[in-house]
């Protein structure tokens, strides 16, 4: 690939040059899997704003960026942060990094995709729609490593940290892990995963996760790169009979910020609740999508969303519930509330509705406005400072995202890093 | 509880009669040749003896339209519409402008009279008393202008209102007696090539309402139009233009029937409202056009543009719409929020049973600081019918301290129905307010077995919680036709429960 090839070109080419040493170049199922991508991000290359789920984000400085690969550091100073728990997997610039990664002596499998591919064969690609997600496309071809989680039926996996570093190598690069969870049985497993470092990067990572029946996956995420990445990524999480997927995800930091969720509830009485809570400053754009299927009857979804936008910023919210036929006493609420601190933010909020089975509790609510008078004055009266009282106001606004969570290794970290962003805001201020 | 009995009679009336206003009426009509073409364009603009920039005009909107694409993003499914394959100007032969009743074709009296619709002053509206009784004590009467296939064939009160300066008749008319001010608002508030639709209607329009209320002055009585299609493969263009001037006031009602066919009708109208400083227009719907039968088949294609305009400070526009019929609906009747301090509404009830489906919302754009707007919507789906609230609240970056609420509920009565609710919330101002709630559900067991301990069938039953589910909307509309609402979705449930 040379220099000038930019954006969806620049990727297939990268991909016709590479396709003979990607990971698994010699499986035909991953070659078949990867040429069909291939096909669907040649047909589509990066999503316009003219395509109804990127009406209010722009992929332009993406599609016109030319990303070279990352480097192959497999030595050298890389800056983690400080563990949450005992074990965890590390990634820098998207490649498995076990030299960095503590994984012994947890109670299942957690392995680097690149090296071992053949288990996770049945479940590459399961779950991942290339032909309707562009991005998702996009990593299927490139991908060169992930992490392949995979806790047996009963196992209780405690809680495993996922950090992924980019290097800034002074060149603009990207890379697309691919990342498999699956939880057997009644398994249960706390993800914690964190985005840092920094660079022109393009970081597009995708998760496949599949929890089993009566099987419990808490993930949190805090994606807090540098306000020069580019953060687009897509989880897909299959829930059956009685599982529960639980999102909390945290995005402040890169230039742009994508967090795309798309979770099915297969199974009879499964559950998902998605929360989060996304800011913004000058110049950035956090965008968090979500797609729910109610697709058995007796399940129940909740999502909170929040964001705060300041400076000259942007932020959107797009959700959607929809209640199959079959899903029959459904119980699904959304709820997305944004806060406005500047004359120059802007927020474009489109929760949706699709329904199709009768009996059915299904409500969204969206509130837009800046910080309440009547509350900043109620807390200025008892003699607080105009800076803490505002300070108070945008933490209670965005703790309530964080609120249900019940692991308290994540509640912290969530909120250290809710209270990060406050704390840089007010440096800047 | 009067309306609850009269409900149930109109049930059982409509569960043995069905669409009661599918009749056609036999009488002598005039086609332009089938098919669309700038011919036709002339034809029709010809036919209305229009000024040479009325000509240019739609010659404009119809080279607009043949560069344009048909949308498909709304949630509605229908097979290929050939636009050749339909006539675009049909009207009852008569002599050119009535003078008065009298002139008119008595088989046209009697298909409104039939309809519900009095023409003949001093009547009032039928379905509350029985068509031609005499008014009760106190109640208003309406003006009425009836618009028949392509042409206006009456138009009631005129002179009455032409007494406080109040300009109430078709519009071909009013391009004849006051040019100046058609020429200065058509077209400002929904122009020529602002949709697929729109462009059609704006070559092809052949008739529709003109209203002009002068400064100051309060509308003595309701102004109506009643548009009836008739004709076999024809469809209806109309548009509809209100100027309310500084200070005034109006309320507009509108309805809407058409024959039982197998075919499907296409109807494109474009209605613009202009409200000046202080003015208030308000402006209520009942659309009842053939929906098609149990099987889905035939019914209208109802693909509308409405829109106002606040223009002045204070303004206030107000939609009310009660959806029952058509096949299909396309609509979205929105409000420029232009003036400081404007108002802007709607209440929406719309319904769909056996294969009728709606894709139907508003549009709400704030761009004067303090401008308000209200949007509360009621969507039923019954059958296996497909309804979509589809809305966009935008509030402009100079809109400051605009306000917004939006309620949007579904009730879904049966599994094969579906209820779907797309708004969009894009909010570029610090200072706005923006809240939207909305829910679905469908009708609570306790309430059916309340009604059911209490005597009611299942079907009144449902029907008094329909009611209750949209009284909100209900309210909105002047009593008679909310009356008649009420009755209207009965009807349009029928046969969906039990």
């Amino acid at each position: 690939m040379t220099a000038a090839q930019t954006g969806a070109t620049g990727f297939l080419a990268r991909y016709e040059g590479l396709k003979d040493h990607l990971p698994g170049a010699r499986k035909p199922w991953l070659n078949q899997l990867r040429a069909d991508a291939a096909v669907h991000f040649a047909a589509r290359g990066f999503p316009t704003r003219r395509v109804e789920q990127w009406k209010y984000t722009d992929l332009a400085p993406v599609a016109q960026a030319a990303f070279a690969e990352p480097l192959t550091s497999v030595d050298g100073q890389v800056h983690l942060p400080a563990p949450l728990a005992p074990h965890r997997a590390v990634f820098v610039d998207g490649r498995f990094r076990p030299d960095l990664s503590s994984l012994d002596g947890l109670p299942f499998r957690a392995l680097g995709l690149a090296h071992d591919l053949a288990e996770a064969e049945p479940h590459l690609g399961a779950l991942a729609k290339p032909e309707s997600e562009p991005l998702a496309a996009l990593n299927t071809m490139l991908f060169e490593d992930g992490l392949f989680l995979d806790v047996p039926d009963g196992v209780d996996g405690g809680l495993l940290e996922l950090v992924s570093v980019a290097v800034d190598p002074g060149r603009p690069f990207a890379f697309h892990p691919r990342h498999l969870v699956r939880l057997g049985a009644r398994a249960r497993l706390t993800l914690i995963e964190t985005a840092t470092g920094g660079g022109h990067c393009l970081h597009n990572p995708v998760f496949e996760i599949e929890v089993a029946e009566g099987a419990s996956l808490t993930h949190g995420r805090m994606l807090q790169e540098a306000a020069t990445v580019f953060h687009l990524s897509t989880i897909y999480a299959r829930v059956a009979a009685e599982g529960t997927y639980d999102n909390f995800t945290v995005a402040a930091g890169p230039r742009l910020t994508r967090n795309e969720i798309h979770a099915a509830l297969v199974g009879p009485k499964a559950a998902c609740h998605m929360n989060g809570a996304q800011m913004a400053a000058d110049g950035q754009h956090v965008d968090t999508t979500t797609a729910l299927d109610h697709a058995a009857p007796d399940c129940a979804s909740r999502q909170t969303y929040k964001t705060v936008l300041a400076g000259r910023s942007r932020g959107v919210f797009q959700g959607r519930i929809h209640v199959h036929r079959v899903a029959q006493r459904t119980d699904g609420y959304q709820m997305n509330q944004a806060l406005l601190l500047s004359e120059e933010a802007e927020i474009d909020s489109k929760p949706q509705l699709e329904i199709y089975a009768d009996d059915v509790k299904c409500s969204h609510g969206a509130t837009v406005g800046a910080l309440d008078a009547d509350s900043l004055f109620y807390l200025r009266s008892r003699g607080i400072p105009e800076a803490q009282a505002k300070a108070m106001l945008v933490e209670a606004f965005l703790h309530e995202a964080v609120e249900t969570v019940t692991d308290e290794t994540l509640k912290g970290a969530l909120t250290r890093a809710l209270d990060a962003w406050w704390a840089r805001q007010e440096a800047a201020a | 509880m009067p309306a609850v009995t009269e409900t149930i009679e109109t049930v059982q009336q409509a569960t043995e009669s069905g669409y009661k206003w599918g009749f056609e009426t036999d009488i002598e009509m005039e086609f332009a040749p089938k098919g669309l073409n700038e011919d036709i364009v002339r034809f029709i603009s010809a036919k209305k003896n229009e000024p040479a920039w009325l000509l240019e005009w739609r010659l404009r909107a119809f080279a607009a339209w043949k560069t344009m694409e048909e949308p498909r993003w709304a949630a509605v499914k229908y097979p290929p519409i050939d636009y050749q394959d339909s006539y675009y100007y049909a009207a009852p032969k008569q002599k050119v402008g009535p003078k008065s009743l009298d002139e008119v074709d008595p088989e046209l009296l009697k298909t409104y009279a039939k309809l519900g619709i009095p023409l003949r002053e001093q009547e009032i509206l039928a379905g509350v008393e029985g068509a031609g009784s005499v008014p009760a004590e106190g109640r208003m009467p309406i003006a009425v202008d009836a618009v028949f296939d392509s042409v206006s064939v009456a138009t009631s009160y005129k002179e009455r209102l032409g007494k406080e300066g109040i300009i109430f008749c078709a519009i071909s008319e009013a391009v004849q007696t006051h040019p100046e001010l058609v020429r200065k608002y058509l077209g400002t508030v929904v122009p020529q090539g602002d949709n697929f639709f729109a462009a059609l209607n704006s070559a092809v329009f052949t008739d529709g309402s003109f209203v002009y209320i002068p400064k100051g002055v309060r509308c003595p009585m309701e102004l109506s139009t009643y548009f009836r299609i008739n004709a076999k493969s024809t469809g209806q263009f109309e548009r509809t233009l209100i100027i309310a001037d500084e200070g005034s006031h109006v309320s507009y009602l509108e309805g809407c029937t058409a024959p039982m066919r197998d075919e499907n009708q296409l109807h494109a109208a474009v209605v613009e409202l202009v409200a000046l400083d202080d003015a208030t227009i308000k402006y209520s719907t009942v659309q009842n056009w053939y929906p098609g039968d149990a099987e889905g088949k035939g019914g209208i294609y109802n693909f509308v543009t409405k829109r106002g305009a606040c223009r002045g400070a204070r303004s206030k526009i107000s939609w009310t719409q009660v959806e029952t019929g058509s096949a299909i609906t396309w609509k979205y009747p929105s409000c420029i929020l232009q003036g400081e301090d404007s108002v802007g509404e709607f209440y929406s009830v719309a319904i769909t049973n056996n294969y009728q489906q709606a894709d139907t919302g508003t549009k709400m754009f704030h761009i004067g600081p303090r401008t308000r707007s209200t949007i509360v919507s009621k969507g039923i789906s019954a059958g296996h019918g497909q309804n979509t609230y589809r809305g966009l609240v935008r509030i402009g970056a100079k809109a400051h301290g605009a306000r917004n609420f939006t309620q949007c509920d579904s009730l879904l009565i049966g599994d094969l129905c579906g209820a779907h609710t797309v708004p969009y919330i894009e909010n570029r101002c610090v200072s706005a307010k923006v809240e939207h709630e909305a829910t679905t559900s469908r009708i609570a067991e306790d309430q059916l077995f309340y009604c059911r301990q209490r005597g009611l069938t299942q079907e009144e039953a449902v029907g008094l919680i329909v009611n209750g589910f949209c009284r909100e909307v209900l309210k909105e509309l002047p009593m008679e036709f909310a009356v008649e609402a009420q009755k209207l979705l009965q009807i349009s449930l029928e046969g969906s429960v039990g």
